[in-house]
C-alpha cells in the first residue's frame, strides 16, 4: 500500500517536470524559429548604407535611417517623461498617501487598471489631447507623451513593488535617526529599490519601444524622407516603417522588413543590456 | 531627573496601550523596562522619540519632559529630540551600505560633510561601541558581512554617531547569541558614563544583571518601579513578584 502511493507520487512528480520542461522546449523552439526566419530573410540585406539611408520607394535603395532616429528620440523622450513621473507618483503613493482612504484606494485600483488598457484607446486619447487639444500637431513630442502615458501605469504599480520590498526595519532605523522622511527616501529607500524599479521600468520602456498602433492613430507617417532635429518635427518608428514595409506587394520590401526587424532587435537588447548592467552596478553597492 | 513622565496615555486607534504612567528616568543610569509581552514596554519607549508618529491613528496625552522641556508638543522639533533620544531595534537594522557609511549616515544627512570632521567621528563612535578593534581596517566592506552582535554594535555605534543623550534599546540582545549578549551588557556599563539608558528586555536575568532602576509593566500600567536590587528582592506588589518569581509570563 504504501509503495504503491510513493510509487504513485514519483510519477506524478516525473509527470509534472516533463510537462513543465516540454512547455519551456516549445516557447524557445518558437523562439528560435522565429529568429531563424527573420535572420535568413534579413541578415543579407544589413549593411551600412542600410542603417544610414532614408527609405525609399527602390527596396535597394531603402534604408531605415529616419525610422530608426525617429525611435531614438521617442524613446528617449518617453524614458524622460514616464520614469519621474511613474517613481514619483509610486513613492507619493507609498510613502506620503494615507493607505486606508478611499481616495488612494480609488486611485490604485484606477492605475492597475489602466495597465490593461488596450494601446490603441492610448493614441485616441494623444490624438485629442496632446495633437490636437495642445496642439503638438503629429511631433515626436506628441508620440513620446502618448507613450509615456501608456507606460505610467506599468512603471507605478512595479515601483511599488519595488518600495513595498524595502524593510520597514531600514525606515525605522533612518527615522530614529532624526532624518527627515524626504532624506530617508533619498538615503535608505529608493538605493535599496532602484535595482526592482529599474528592472519594471526597462519592461515598460521595452514595450514602448514594440508598439505601432498608438503612433498610427496620432498620426506618425509612414514615410520620412528627412532625420527628425528637433521633438516638433513630424517622425516615423522602426515598428512602424517595418509594418509599412510588410504590407507592400513587392517581396524585397517584405526581405528588408525582416533586416528592419533586426535592426529593431539589436536597439532594444542593448536598451536592456545598459539596463541590466545599471542594475547590477546599484545590486552590488547594496549587498 | 533627565526624563519625567506626567501621566501620560497612549491609544492605537481604541486600544487603550499606556494607562496614566508616571516615571522617572535618572541621568547616566541603566533604567530596565520589564513585563509580559504586550504589555506596552515597547510602546513606552516608543514614546520617548515619538516613533509611534509613523503609525497611524494613534493618540497621546500627558506631557513627557526631556531636560524639562515637554517632548510632546509641536514645537519641539522630532529631528532635535531624535538628535537627543537614540534608538536601537530589536533586530539588528544596518543600512545595506558600508561600515563607514552606516556610522555617517545620521551626521550627514544632519548636514555634516568636512571629511576630516566624519572620519574622526566614525573611529570614535566604533570605539565607544566596542567595535573599532575588529572593523578597522575593513570600513569600507558592506555592513551586512558582519556577525549579528557586531551589527548590533555597529547600530549602536550609527546612534552615537549623531551624540545623542539618551539611547532607547528595544529588546537588543533579543536576537543574539550569549556571547554577544554579554559584550554588548559590557558596553552599556562603559556606555552608561556618557548616556542615560532606557532598556526594554523580556529577560529578567538581564535586567538584574546590567540595570540600576527597573520599571514592572502589566496591561499599560507601570506596577511598580525602584532600584533593581529593590524589586527583585524585596518587590512591594504581589504581582511583581509573582511575575519575578516566574509565576506569569
Amino acid at each position: 500500500m504504501n509503495k504503491k502511493l510513493i510509487r504513485r507520487r514519483r510519477l506524478k512528480n516525473a509527470l509534472f517536470q516533463g510537462v513543465l520542461i516540454s512547455i519551456i522546449v516549445f516557447s524557445i523552439i518558437m523562439l528560435l524559429l522565429l529568429l531563424y526566419q527573420v535572420f535568413k530573410v534579413g541578415f543579407s540585406h544589413l549593411s551600412l548604407s542600410f542603417i544610414t539611408s532614408m527609405p525609399s520607394r527602390f527596396a535597394d535603395r531603402a534604408g531605415i535611417a529616419s525610422a530608426l532616429a525617429g525611435s531614438i528620440w521617442t524613446i528617449s523622450l518617453t524614458i524622460l517623461f514616464a520614469i519621474p513621473l511613474g517613481v514619483g507618483t509610486a513613492l507619493y503613493l507609498e510613502e506620503y498617501a494615507n493607505k486606508q482612504s478611499w481616495w488612494t484606494k480609488i486611485l490604485e485600483l484606477n492605475i492597475s487598471n489602466l495597465a490593461g488598457v488596450p494601446a490603441i484607446v492610448y493614441g485616441m486619447l494623444g490624438l485629442a489631447v496632446f495633437v490636437r487639444f495642445l496642439n503638438f500637431q503629429r511631433s515626436i513630442l506628441s508620440g513620446a507623451l502618448t507613450l509615456a502615458l501608456l507606460i505610467l501605469p506599468v512603471i507605478i504599480v512595479s515601483s511599488q513593488e519595488a518600495l513595498k520590498s524595502v524593510p520597514s526595519t531600514l525606515k525605522e532605523g533612518s527615522y530614529a535617526l532624526g532624518v527627515s522622511k524626504w532624506q530617508t527616501i533619498t538615503g535608505v529607500i529608493l538605493p535599496f529599490s532602484i535595482p526592482g524599479i529599474l528592472t519594471g521600468s526597462i519592461l515598460a520602456v521595452s514595450r514602448a519601444m514594440g508598439e505601432a498602433a498608438p503612433l498610427i492613430m496620432i498620426g506618425a507617417a509612414g514615410y520620412i524622407g528627412f532625420m527628425p532635429k528637433s521633438p516638433l518635427d513630424s517622425f516615423t518608428v522602426l515598428p512602424i516603417q517595418i509594418f509599412n514595409w510588410t504590407s507592400r506587394p513587392q517581396a524585397e520590401f517584405q526581405d528588408i522588413a525582416a533586416a528592419g526587424i533586426i535592426v529593431l532587435l539589436v536597439l532594444l537588447l542593448s536598451m536592456n543590456a545598459i539596463a541590466i548592467v545599471l542594475r547590477n552596478k546599484y545590486q552590488n553597492r547594496m549587498d | 531627573m533627565k526624563i519625567i513622565y506626567n501621566n501620560v496615555d497612549f491609544y492605537y486607534g481604541n486600544n487603550h496601550a499606556l494607562k496614566s504612567v508616571n516615571l522617572n528616568i535618572e541621568e547616566n543610569k541603566i533604567t530596565a523596562l520589564i513585563g509580559p509581552s504586550g504589555c506596552g514596554k515597547s510602546t513606552f519607549i516608543r514614546t520617548l522619540n515619538r516613533m509611534y508618529e509613523h503609525i497611524p491613528k494613534t493618540k497621546i496625552t500627558g506631557e513627557i519632559l526631556l531636560d524639562n522641556e515637554n517632548i510632546l508638543t509641536d514645537a519641539y522639533d522630532l529631528a532635535e529630540l531624535r538628535k537627543k533620544v537614540g534608538m536601537v531595534f530589536q533586530k539588528p537594522n544596518p543600512f545595506p551600505k558600508s561600515i563607514y557609511d552606516n556610522v555617517i549616515y545620521g551626521p550627514k544627512k544632519h548636514g555634516l560633510k568636512n571629511k576630516d570632521a566624519l572620519d574622526s567621528l566614525v573611529e570614535k563612535s566604533l570605539r565607544k561601541s566596542a567595535l573599532w578593534n575588529e572593523v578597522k581596517d575593513k570600513l569600507n566592506k558592506s555592513a551586512l558581512e558582519l556577525s549579528g552582535g557586531q551589527q548590533q554594535r555597529l547600530c549602536i555605534a550609527r546612534c552615537l554617531a549623531v551624540e545623542p543623550e539618551v539611547l532607547l534599546m528595544d529588546e537588543p540582545t533579543s536576537a543574539l547569541d550569549p556571547q554577544s549578549t554579554l559584550k554588548i551588557e559590557e558596553l552599556f556599563q562603559t556606555l552608561k558614563e556618557s548616556y542615560s539608558l532606557v532598556i526594554v528586555t523580556h529577560s529578567m536575568q538581564q535586567a538584574a544583571r546590567v540595570s540600576d532602576q527597573t520599571a514592572f509593566f502589566l496591561n499599560g500600567e507601570i506596577i511598580e518601579t525602584g532600584t533593581t536590587d529593590d524589586i527583585f528582592t524585596n518587590p512591594k506588589d504581589q504581582r511583581t513578584n509573582d511575575y519575578i518569581t516566574g509565576r506569569f509570563s
